[in-house]
């Protein structure tokens, strides 16, 4: 299998303090990726490196075969993300926001129209195009939101909290979407607090005091930490 | 450059979609231009004389005659004692006050050094210093009057020669203050309005969490920030423009140079102001911070740019302060061009400074502007 994101000794200090400390992983192409950890763990620190907004103090990780250190440009070329807060532009509609997003990624204008038909389609957005996207309800913004970060066929898209708000049947929807683009071949890197959502993914890191603490899938945690549920994990690591 | 193009017409379309902000991009500040232009002004008339006549005679008539036929007075008031003229200045009623004493009249004839008194509430001293040009002038008319009335060719001492001076005014012939305010009011106009959108913009974009989502695609700096700035740009030359028509349409402003130097410099000038605007948004985190910043700024630059109190009698330092006053620098040039029809060759020295200004403030805004962290 192919890795789309290896991380080595992956280090993000501010001063003394050291926020994310030599984190080791791989990840491999197709996979969904969960990244646990509680709140100031160092998530979205490194978060940060991965998507190449922050440059890291020590050691490096690859993404989407680019290096985070010297090559942020071409590793932002080939991901695609989503954070927590809505980040369209809520006083455009769905097509101009996505001219401007294909366009910003070099798609042609015939492409973007394409683009455009299939997320009105697989969304169900036709009584929404012509309203500004503020106006859509939470759930179908969030799913707007994540087909617009694949609009360039990232290699891998980055999720962060992604569905923090958004009620447990379009979560599970939201995560239908999910699927879709894993099984396609992208890779999947998804931060967040809940742990149903945790056993969707294909393998869970948590992360503890800049350090990630476990690694594996979410029966092999189960079972390393005698619990019957992720949420048991949690509590046993994060204390 | 497609990507220039593309955040561009971004701009441009959540421009045009905000139905509150247009009026205020558009109508607001050519409502300021009318308004302010009538209103902002040098001119001292209107002025409240009280009078306190001790004399009553033919003569004291007279001088009051005298100030009731100058336009820049209002009808002398009559008091009867100096205390009651006193509260009138204390209640801001009366401007001046004129004491006729006894034997003012005889004095007169008598020649022997007739005298009035003069107050004035000088709490503005410039306005007072120019009260005070109007009464003596009316004085000394008055002084001429009873001299050729009492002429007697026996008495030739009082024939005596007197140096007078004839003043013309140039550029401005008819000492009409609109013709000095339009051009200045509306450069702030200009300058107010590209500062305060530029400065919010970037900041906007922080606040609603799109910036983030900005920094993670592959736009460069530079494309991003031309992209933000060049909006901004074709309205302040759009404002410029609209401005230019209503100083000529409703003040008459004259226009003796070229209204394409006049271009020319405000599409450099206002690459001086967005610099400068993004550079205050790159360090602010909300457009309310941004905005008391921009402010700051904006009020220092109006009121040293020698548009309402002339730079030349600011102490040395506050004028050397003004040489990195942007405002003060659109202002002169825009007088000189549209009033003293100033050419290329003269306003050259101007030019380059603001070319150099541009130059540091972009480079400090595109510096600032930092998609890493």
């Amino acid at each position: 299998m192919e890795t789309t994101i290896k991380a080595t000794n992956l280090t993000k200090s501010f001063g003394d303090f050291t926020a994310v400390d030599k984190l080791n992983f791989e990840v491999k192409k197709g996979e969904i990726f969960g990244f646990l950890g509680a709140n100031g763990a160092g998530k979205t620190t490194a978060m940060k490196m991965l998507i190449g907004i922050s440059k890291p103090t020590a050691g490096d990780a690859v993404v989407a075969d680019y290096k985070v250190s010297t090559q942020a440009d071409l590793v932002k070329k080939n991901i695609g993300y989503m954070s927590q807060k809505f980040a369209l532009y809520d006083d455009l509609n769905i097509k101009e926001n996505i001219q401007f997003f294909g366009g910003i990624y070099g798609l042609n204008a015939k492409l973007i129209q394409q683009k455009y038909q299939q997320v009105v389609d697989n969304l169900g957005l036709e009584n929404y195009v012509k309203q500004l996207v503020k106006s859509l309800p939470l759930g179908l913004k969030q799913k707007l939101a994540f087909s617009v970060a694949l609009l360039h066929q990232p290699k891998v898209v980055f999720l962060d909290e992604p569905t923090g708000g958004v009620d447990p049947i379009t979560r599970r929807q939201f995560w239908e979407l999910i699927y879709e683009a894993a099984d396609r071949g992208t890779t999947i890197f998804v931060t967040t607090h809940y742990m149903d959502e945790a056993e969707y993914c294909d393998r869970i890191s948590m992360m503890v005091d800049g350090k990630i603490k476990a690694l594996d899938t979410s029966k092999a945690l189960k079972k390393e930490f005698g619990a019957e549920t992720l949420n048991e994990v949690f509590l046993k690591l994060a204390r | 450059m497609k990507i220039v193009f593309i955040i561009i017409r971004k701009e441009f379309k959540q421009i045009f979609r905000n139905k509150a902000m247009l009026p205020i991009i558009f109508v607001l500040p050519l409502l300021q231009l009318i308004i302010l232009s009538n209103a902002a002004t040098y001119e001292v008339d209107n002025i409240q004389v009280a009078y306190i006549d001790y004399d009553k005679s033919l003569s004291s008539r007279k001088l009051i005659e005298h100030i009731k036929g100058s336009s820049y007075f209002e009808n002398p008031v009559y008091f009867e004692s100096p205390a009651l003229a006193e509260e009138a200045i204390l209640k801001d009623k009366v401007d001046l006050v004129l004491e006729i004493p006894n034997h003012f009249e005889k004095d007169i004839q008598n020649a022997s050094h007739p005298r009035v008194a003069v107050r004035i509430n000088a709490i503005d001293g410039a306005t007072a210093g120019v009260q005070n040009v109007y009464i003596q002038k009316i004085i000394s008319n008055f002084n001429k009057t009873i001299q050729l009335e009492s002429y007697n060719p026996a008495q030739q001492s009082l024939n005596y020669s007197s140096i007078e001076s004839v003043t013309s005014f140039w550029y401005n012939q008819n000492l009409n203050y609109k013709t000095l305010m339009v051009p200045g009011i509306l450069v702030l106009i200009i300058t107010m309005l590209t500062l305060f959108l530029s400065s919010m913009n970037i900041v906007r974009e922080k606040e609603i969490g799109t910036l983030e989502q900005i920094n993670v695609t592959p736009i460069k700096k530079w494309q991003f920030i031309v992209g933000k700035l060049f909006p901004f740009w074709m309205i302040g030359l759009v404002l410029l423009s609209i401005g230019l028509l209503i100083a000529k349409l409703v003040f008459n402003t004259p226009m003796l140079g070229s209204t394409l130097l006049i271009y020319a410099y405000t599409s450099l000038y206002l690459l001086v102001i967005l610099g400068m605007g993004l550079f205050i948004s790159n360090f602010t985190d909300t457009q309310q911070q941004a905005m008391f910043i921009a402010w700051f700024f904006v009020v220092i630059f109006i009121l040293m740019s020698g548009l309402f109190t002339p730079i030349e009698s600011m102490p040395v330092w506050a004028q050397n302060l003004t040489q990195l006053n942007p405002v003060a620098y659109f202002v002169e040039i825009m007088r000189m061009i549209m009033l003293k029809g100033s050419t290329f060759k003269d306003t050259g020295v101007i030019f380059m400074k603001t070319f150099i200004y541009a130059l540091v403030m972009n480079f400090l805004a595109v510096w600032s502007y930092q998609k890493k962290n």
